[in-house]
């Protein structure tokens, strides 16, 4: 299957160019540091000179260092998710790599399709590295979390990750250059949410998957089944427009 | 067997017509030189034979299947180099040979092989384990000749192989192509007519997106050959030139006579008289030659007169 072979180029790709480690580096920080200054910040604060000055900082709980982590991991999921992903077919087409290896018979959905699933082994990898930190360092500074849960936070999350890839590689497709390509991703991610909050459907947008994760982890079993289906589509309706969109294109 | 064929292609970019019902067919076996100024159709032909880009009419067909329905089929029997190769600067020449190897299906023992004899070909061996990314434009020419080469394609397309090229990378690169011959159709555009006469047996001419002409280099140059004649004298005899030129202008056989220097061309009506007469007059005039050669016509002359005959027309 060309899928498998191209896989494992950009898998090479993702090590060899330093991507997977400054994601999972970022990532892992983000995981570690979420409980550590939820702990400490209110310590922290405490202990400077403030002079007549009163900070009220509630005490710290567990469900403010998972709150952190999610707002960190949501996210710096986003950004990764977009900064990465915007020159993938962008690039190739306009460097030309894209024409030499797609004469050979190496199909453009393989070329694509591999792409995705690389960017989305990367994220789990990361989100697994991070998950891991954030629960060890949690267990120490506060006390320990459902596991399954905690898995199931972190599914939601990485599910969460993978729209900002999707929209972005059709985006990349779409043009060839990758500052437009995420110019154009930032602006479809950024402008529904914001207007999706305000208007008050953001219950059923992709964002509502880290509030599901988080209502769980407090206990909280009310599912947004919708959300994630529409989660679902903007991941998978993306992609699949790409891959059409690139079957036609000249390259 | 036909290796190559177009019929009436035509693509239509916008308000330009890039290529205008072009037909041509290319023998098996040969390495046919694609011919033209910048902006002529060469590089969109190719592109359509590649599967790179749709015709907008017409059809094309390498070995008899259909490139637009056989894309797959066709991809595995044809080896690509384009105008600029692009690599993956972070690979290696050896990893990019082994990951184009994994595209066609090779297993691990015969990808080792292969890439090894095609670095060889390409004199790469020394830099197999050197980053693509610090390659001179030589290196990286002959690299992507020889991912070109992997599947051992019974086509090659080459677009513009040697025209960003410095003298001695062009030299190479030909030498390589050379090497080629009978192992593969090799379909070559350039517009460098240097290039063609060196390796090409077989030469088709494009201008304005329509082919002027098609045939065997050698059949083309004999067809728009130039009878003439240089006789160049010793300068001894430098005198004796003029009077003779006057002379010859009487024969009937002889067309023009011109005279630059010591040399004097002799432009004829008629090859076979002037092969016996002209060596008799000059000896009769008493002059003394030192080179005397019936003029070879280059494919140069070849072009621009077809070219210039089209833009004629236009």
């Amino acid at each position: 299957m060309s899928i498998f072979v191209a896989f494992h180029k950009e898998w090479l790709e993702l090590i060899r160019s330093y991507r997977l480690l400054v994601v999972a580096v970022v990532l892992v920080f983000f995981g570690l540091t979420s409980p550590f200054l939820t702990k400490f910040t209110p310590e922290l604060l405490a202990a400077l000179p403030t002079e007549g000055m009163t900070i009220e900082m509630p005490p710290p709980t567990i469900e403010m260092s998972i709150g952190q982590y999610v707002k960190n991991m949501a996210q710096f999921g986003v950004i990764l998710g977009v900064l990465l992903t915007m020159g993938s077919i962008s690039q190739e087409k306009d460097k030309g790599t894209a024409a030499m290896m797609l004469v050979k018979p190496l199909s453009r959905g393989a070329f694509m399709g591999a792409k995705f699933l690389a960017l989305a082994t990367m994220f789990a990898i990361s989100l697994v590295l991070a998950g891991i930190a954030c629960y060890y360092y949690t267990m120490l500074l506060f006390e320990a979390m459902d596991i399954l849960r905690w898995l199931v936070l972190n599914t939601l999350i990485f599910f969460y990750t993978l729209v900002p890839v999707a929209l972005t590689l059709l985006c990349s497709t779409l043009t060839k250059s990758q500052a437009a390509a995420g110019g154009i991703a930032l602006g479809l991610l950024v402008i529904p949410g914001s207007i999706g909050s305000i208007l008050g459907y953001g219950k059923y947008l992709p964002g509502e998957l880290n509030t599901w994760g988080t209502r769980l982890m407090q206990g909280d079993t009310t599912t947004s089944w919708i959300a994630f289906g529409i989660t679902i589509g903007l991941i998978v309706i993306p992609l699949l427009t790409a891959w059409l969109i690139f079957n036609r294109q000249e390259l | 067997m036909i290796a190559v064929r177009t019929e009436q292609l035509r693509k239509v970019f916008g308000q330009f017509t890039a290529l205008d019902g072009l037909t041509l067919s290319v023998e098996e076996g040969t390495i046919f030189g694609f011919l033209g100024p910048n902006g002529a159709g060469k590089t969109t032909t190719i592109r359509i034979l590649t599967g790179l880009a749709h015709a907008t009419s017409g059809k094309a067909w390498v070995f008899d299947k259909d490139v637009t329905t056989n894309r797959n089929e066709i991809a595995r029997t044809i080896g690509f180099l384009p105008e600029e190769p692009a690599f993956y600067a972070w690979m290696t020449p050896r990893e990019f040979l082994d990951y184009v190897g994994r595209v066609f299906g090779l297993p691990a023992t015969e990808r080792s092989a292969r890439a090894n004899e095609l670095l060889v070909l390409a004199g790469l061996e020394e830099s197999a384990k050197r980053r693509i990314g610090g390659f001179s434009r030589g290196m990286r020419q002959r690299l992507a000749l020889a991912q070109a080469l992997v599947n051992r394609p019974k086509v090659l397309f080459l677009d513009e192989p040697a025209s960003a090229l410095d003298p001695e990378g062009r030299k190479e690169v030909l030498d390589f192509i050379e090497q080629l011959r009978g192992q593969c159709t090799v379909f070559m555009s350039t517009h460098i007519l240097a290039d063609v006469e060196r390796v090409c047996d077989t030469v088709g001419i494009i201008n304005r997106g329509r082919l002027v002409t098609e045939a065997s280099r050698d059949a083309l140059l004999a067809q728009y050959a130039i009878p003439a004649f240089d006789v160049e004298v010793d300068q001894k005899t430098k005198a004796e030139l003029i009077p003779w030129s006057e002379t010859l202008q009487h024969e009937t056989w002889v067309k023009t006579v011109s005279i630059e220097g010591l040399v004097a061309k002799v432009i004829v009506n008629d090859v076979e008289t002037a092969k016996r007469e002209l060596l008799a007059s000059i000896t009769r005039a008493g002059l003394i030659p030192t080179r005397y050669e019936v003029v070879r016509p280059s494919l140069e002359d070849v072009f621009l007169h077809l070219v210039g005959q089209e833009e004629g027309q236009a």
